[in-house]
C-alpha cells in the first residue's frame, strides 16, 4: 500500500492559477499538495508558448510566459507545496468530511477541498482518433521513442508532420528494416535542413514519404498491429504492412475523469458561482481557463482573482466554524505554515 | 445580421444569426455549441476545427501558414476543413453552413 498524504487543499493543474491558488491559500494558512499530467508546471505557458511575451499581466509590462511561471514558483516558495508531476488525477471520491483523490500513478491524497485548475483538460498526447487504438498502445503504437533500439530491424510507420516525426525518421532509418513518414501534405513544420535530409533519404530508397494521407485505421493481432490503412482526401486507400506506428500530432488536454465527478459541466468547462469559484459539489472549487460564469474572460489575470475568490470560500470548509480575518499582506506578511 | 447554420456530431443544425466581424468561433460558443476551442483563438490548440459545406469553402477565405500548420494536428480532415476561429463574418458569409466534428 503506497502512504496517503493529507493536505487542507488539493489542487489539480499547476498551471499559472494553480499555482496561484497556493499562494492564495497559503495566505490563509492552508497547506497544498498540487498534482499535474505534464512533467513540468506551468500549464498552457510551458507547454504551448514558453518564449512568448505576456504584456498583459498587472506590474510586468513584458514578461515571457516562462519567466512568469518561475516567479510564481518564487512567490509559492514560503508555502512549500508539494507538487506532483507525470500523473494525472484519475479518481475522486468523498469519503467522511475528506476527498479522496488518486493520480494515475496510484498516489493517494487526502484533502478537506479540491480546486479544479485544470484548463482544457490534463495534456497528453494528441492521438488519432482510431476505434481500437488504445489496444496496441504501449505495445506496438506509441507517443514517443524510450529506446531506438527497440525499432531495430522493425518496419516502422511514422504519422505526423513536425519535429518529432521529421527527426525520428532521421534517426531510424539507419536501424529500422523500412520506415514510412504518413503526412497530409508536402509541407513539414520542421527545421529546413532536417526536411531536406529526410527527402534525399527518400530519393535514396531509405525511407518513403507516405504522401498526401492520413491515418483511417490500424489492424492487428491482440496487442500486436500487423497493417496501417492510410487514405487520402479523394478516399484512396493505401494499406501498409508494420510492426509499429509512431503517432506525432504534439499534445492535446483532456477533461477525461473530471467528466464523471458529478459536476455541472458544458463543453469542456465547469459551471461556478462567480463570487466563491464554488462548484455543484460542495468542497469543490474550480478555478482559471476550466471556470465558467456569464462573461468568463479566459485571462490569467481573471484566473488569479478567482483563486482568491476560491481560497477564502474554501477556508471555511477546512477551518468550519473558524472566523477569517481579512488581511491585507502589507499587515500580515508571509504566513509560515507547519509542514504538511 | 448574417446567418450561419452549424451541423452537430448528431445531425441536429441550428442557424444562428452572427455579428458581422465576430469570428465563427465566437459565434460558435456564444450558442453554446458543443464546441471546445481551448486556446480562446489564440492560433494553439486546433479545437475549433469546422467542415465547412463545399459550396461555402471558397468565400471562407486564404488559410494563412500557421493555419495550415495547425490544420496538420487535427484529425479527420478533409478538403473544406478550416479552424473556425480565422473566419470572420461578414455579409458575404450569410448563409454559410458547417459541420462540427466530434469532440474529443
Ligand atoms: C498561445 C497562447 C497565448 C496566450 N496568451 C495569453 C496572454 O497574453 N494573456 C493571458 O492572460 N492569457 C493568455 N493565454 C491564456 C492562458 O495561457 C490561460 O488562460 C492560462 O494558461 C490558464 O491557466 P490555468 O492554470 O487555468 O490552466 P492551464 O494553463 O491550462 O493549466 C492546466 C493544467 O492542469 C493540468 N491538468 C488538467 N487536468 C488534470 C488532471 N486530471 N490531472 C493532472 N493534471 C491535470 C494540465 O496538464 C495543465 O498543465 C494564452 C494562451 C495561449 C495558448
Ligand atoms: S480556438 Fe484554438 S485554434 Fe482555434
Amino acid at each position: 500500500m503506497s502512504e496517503v498524504h493529507t493536505t487542507d487543499v488539493a489542487i489539480i493543474g499547476a498551471g499559472p492559477v494553480g499555482l496561484f491558488s497556493v499562494f492564495q491559500c497559503g495566505m490563509l494558512k492552508m497547506s497544498c499538495h498540487v498534482i499535474d499530467a505534464l512533467p513540468a508546471t506551468g500549464g498552457q505557458c510551458t507547454a504551448l508558448y514558453p518564449e512568448k511575451p505576456l504584456f498583459d499581466i498587472p506590474a510586468a509590462p513584458n514578461i515571457n510566459a516562462v519567466d512568469l511561471i518561475a516567479r510564481l514558483e518564487r512567490q509559492i516558495a514560503p508555502f512549500k507545496p508539494v507538487i506532483h508531476l507525470n500523473q494525472q488525477v484519475s479518481e475522486l471520491e468523498k469519503v467522511g468530511e475528506h476527498w479522496h483523490l488518486r493520480t494515475s500513478s496510484g498516489l493517494n491524497i487526502r484533502a478537506r477541498a479540491i480546486i479544479i485548475a485544470a484548463g482544457a483538460g490534463a495534456f497528453g498526447p494528441n492521438k488519432p482518433p482510431l476505434n481500437n487504438i488504445d489496444r496496441f498502445e504501449g505495445k506496438s503504437v506509441h507517443y514517443m521513442v524510450q529506446r531506438r533500439e527497440d525499432f531495430r530491424d522493425q518496419r516502422i510507420v511514422i504519422a505526423g508532420g513536425g519535429d518529432s516525426a521529421v527527426d525520428w525518421a532521421l534517426s531510424l532509418a539507419d536501424v529500422a528494416a523500412e520506415v514510412y513518414v504518413i503526412h497530409r501534405r508536402d509541407r513539414f513544420r520542421a527545421i529546413p535542413e532536417s526536411v531536406a535530409q529526410m527527402k534525399a533519404l527518400a530519393d535514396a530508397g531509405k525511407i518513403e514519404l507516405v504522401i498526401p494521407y492520413q491515418l483511417a485505421a490500424l489492424e492487428g493481432k491482440d496487442d500486436q498491429l500487423k497493417t496501417v490503412i492510410v487514405k487520402t482526401l479523394d478516399g484512396e486507400e493505401r494499406r501498409i504492412a508494420a510492426d509499429h506506428l509512431l503517432s506525432f500530432f504534439g499534445l492535446a488536454s483532456k477533461l477525461g475523469p473530471i467528466n464523471d465527478w458529478g459536476l455541472d459541466i458544458l463543453n469542456g468547462v465547469i459551471n461556478v458561482e462567480p463570487t466563491t469559484c464554488a462548484t455543484n459539489v460542495e468542497g469543490i472549487f474550480a478555478v482559471g481557463d476550466i471556470a465558467h460564469y456569464p462573461h468568463k474572460l479566459k485571462l490569467i489575470l481573471s484566473g488569479f482573482s478567482e483563486a482568491a475568490q476560491a481560497a477564502h470560500a474554501a477556508y471555511r470548509i477546512v477551518n468550519p466554524g473558524q472566523a477569517l480575518n481579512f488581511e491585507h499582506s502589507t499587515t500580515s506578511g508571509i504566513p509560515t505554515l507547519e509542514p504538511a | 445580421m448574417p446567418t450561419i447554420t452549424f451541423i452537430k456530431p448528431d445531425g441536429e443544425t441550428v442557424a444562428v444569426e452572427a455579428t458581422n466581424g465576430a469570428t465563427v468561433m465566437e459565434v460558435a460558443k456564444d450558442h453554446d455549441m458543443p464546441m471546445l476551442a481551448a486556446c480562446g483563438g489564440s492560433l494553439a490548440c486546433a479545437t475549433c476545427h469546422v467542415i465547412v459545406d463545399e459550396d461555402w469553402f471558397a468565400k471562407s477565405g486564404e488559410l494563412c501558414e500557421a493555419e495550415e500548420d495547425l490544420l496538420d494536428t487535427a484529425h479527420g480532415l478533409t478538403s473544406t476543413s478550416r479552424l473556425c476561429c480565422q473566419m470572420k463574418v461578414s455579409d458575404e458569409l450569410n448563409g454559410m453552413a458547417m459541420t462540427l466534428p466530434p469532440m474529443e
